[in-house]
């Protein structure tokens, strides 16, 4: 690797323009942890639906559309504000260039949004309101057609990560995954948090899936962590700085802590004792977790100078 | 015709003549620049050498930048350079996140990306791009790579045998139409030399925090 000549070489950079720091900061973090719950409670939905329907039918027909829709909304709006310039939005429907991860990204959720908005009018006009809706038997063709938007929804963070080359940690196979299980991670937890007397069978489904997700999305990253310097010079170098007992390196291990590890040991626990209480802490911890372990994820190949 | 860009780093003596006129020419604001000549010292004292490394948009023949805008903004000429619609941009910074080199910045007046277009306007003019007119010594070579003809070509052919031709990142597979002559990793590699606090000689700013609308 490149840098171990510096110590031979004594190269230093003496007259430079200032280079820029953090390029995409916490409302992107937000915007995919925003995401990641607003897609997560579909796909977690539509399991309970298949599996349990009898059992949490209505909560979860309620439910998940609003959900979806407040997270969603945080997702695009913050999406929006991070523009340099905002009101030109509309250039992306109007002059699309779909090479762009982007462009394609933003009609697609532009269009998964729509969906969940009318899914969201039926449960409030219907089971809220207590009024007839005309439009109620849109409701289940609607959702099946969010399932699986739900799924490039979901994942074209990773192929705007993937496009941007710049930035060697973030590489498309590995961020897929990483995304998808970010969104069932959330999207378990979320039902876990509001699932109240659910039964324990329907608890210990959600259990596994967030115990699961959690203890893949830590396997990629420590895979990241302990051998991602063997890829690229740029990794190593990135990968050096966070574990060189810095800001980074604190915050990288409190999310992977806050995230994955604590509630994996909930979850065992959890099912070990048949007993749902300690699944509150275990979904809170993931969702708080997947934040800073998103937002350390973001920020540190931004550190690296380019030039 | 292929537009490209040679820089002869045995002759640049970091003047930064080339990164005024670019200023001027341009009217690139405070904070900003489309070009810029980097000092990297190496070695000990007395031992010491002190190199200068002008660097720009690298106008890629497979660019990240133009890959991921979602609006077209940046777009490539029929001439090969990679220009930049500052009226489409809607500053999302994809392409900042994009470009390995570092030579995209968002414009602090009107909060669009921008970025070297080789004098694009120039060009369409039939004149040089300002930094090549003005570099004292000639270091800067501008022309058409597909015609072998050209003073770059001819500049090109005459340092590949040595192998003294050479791009920045060519791992990334982006195909730069910007090439150095004379250059090694100290130069072309930000990985090769460090950044430390205290050591620029006018400049003491080593990160420059964010700029733009929010």
């Amino acid at each position: 690797m490149v840098e171990q000549t510096v110590a031979a070489t004594n190269a230093i950079v003496t007259l430079d323009v200032p280079i820029p720091q953090v390029i995409w900061g916490w409302m992107i973090t937000l915007n995919m942890w925003a995401k990641s719950i607003g897609t997560g409670v579909v796909f977690v939905g539509a399991y309970l639906l298949a599996r349990y329907s009898n059992v949490v039918g209505e909560k979860v027909k309620i439910w998940m559309p609003i959900i979806s829709f407040v997270f969603l909304n945080i997702f695009l709006l913050f999406t929006l504000l991070d523009l340099h310039q905002p009101f030109r939005m509309w250039h992306i429907f109007f002059y699309p260039h779909f090479t762009s991860a982007i462009t394609v990204g933003a009609w697609m959720a532009t269009l998964f949004t729509g969906i969940i908005f009318v899914m969201s009018l039926i449960v409030v006009k219907k089971y809220i309101l207590k009024k007839e809706c005309k439009l109620e038997n849109l409701y289940d063709p609607l959702f099946k057609f969010a399932v699986v938007l739900a799924i490039p929804v979901t994942m074209y963070t990773a192929t705007i990560m993937g496009e941007s080359t710049a930035r060697e940690l973030w590489q498309t196979p590995a961020e897929l995954i990483q995304m998808l299980l970010a969104a069932l991670l959330c999207g378990s937890a979320v039902f876990l948090l509001i699932g109240g007397t659910w039964s324990y069978e329907v608890k210990r489904d959600l259990a596994i899936i967030l115990g699961s997700s959690a203890f893949l999305s830590f396997t990629i990253y420590m895979g990241e962590y302990y051998f991602g310097h063997m890829k690229a010079e740029e990794v190593a170098a990135i990968i050096a700085y966070v574990k060189d007992n810095g800001v980074y390196h604190s915050l990288f291990w409190a999310g992977q802590w806050i995230a994955f590890i604590i509630p994996m040991a909930l979850v065992y626990f959890s099912l070990k004792n048949r007993n749902g209480s300690l699944l509150y802490l275990a979904s809170f911890s993931a969702i708080v977790g997947l934040y800073i372990t998103k937002h350390v994820w973001l920020i540190i190949p931004q550190l690296l100078p380019l030039s | 015709m292929k537009l490209g860009f040679l820089v002869d780093l045995n002759l640049c003596m970091g003047c930064k003549g080339c990164e005024v006129a670019c200023k001027v020419e341009n009217q690139v604001p405070l904070h900003s620049w489309r070009l810029r000549v980097k000092y990297v010292d190496v070695g000990v004292y007395p031992e010491t050498k002190r190199t200068y490394t002008p660097l720009r948009c690298n106008h890629c023949e497979d660019a990240p930048c133009e890959r991921i805008c979602p609006v077209s903004a940046l777009h490539y000429l029929e001439n090969g350079i990679v220009n930049i619609d500052k009226e489409r941009c809607i500053g999302c910074a994809g392409c900042m996140m994009a470009c390995p080199y570092g030579a995209i910045y968002m414009d602090p007046v009107t909060n669009t990306a921008d970025k070297c277009t080789y004098c694009a306007h120039r060009i369409a003019s039939e004149m040089m791009p300002a930094c090549v007119v003005a570099c004292p010594v000639e270091a800067n070579i501008f022309g058409d790579i597909e015609d072998p003809t050209s003073h770059i070509s001819r500049y090109i052919m005459a340092h590949q045998k040595d192998g003294g031709v050479k791009v920045r990142k060519p791992e990334k597979n982006t195909h730069p139409k910007h090439f150095y002559v004379g250059g090694g990793e100290v130069q072309l590699n930000p990985l090769a030399s460090k950044r430390e606090e205290g050591y620029n000689l006018f400049n003491n700013i080593t990160h420059l925090d964010h700029i733009g609308g929010h």
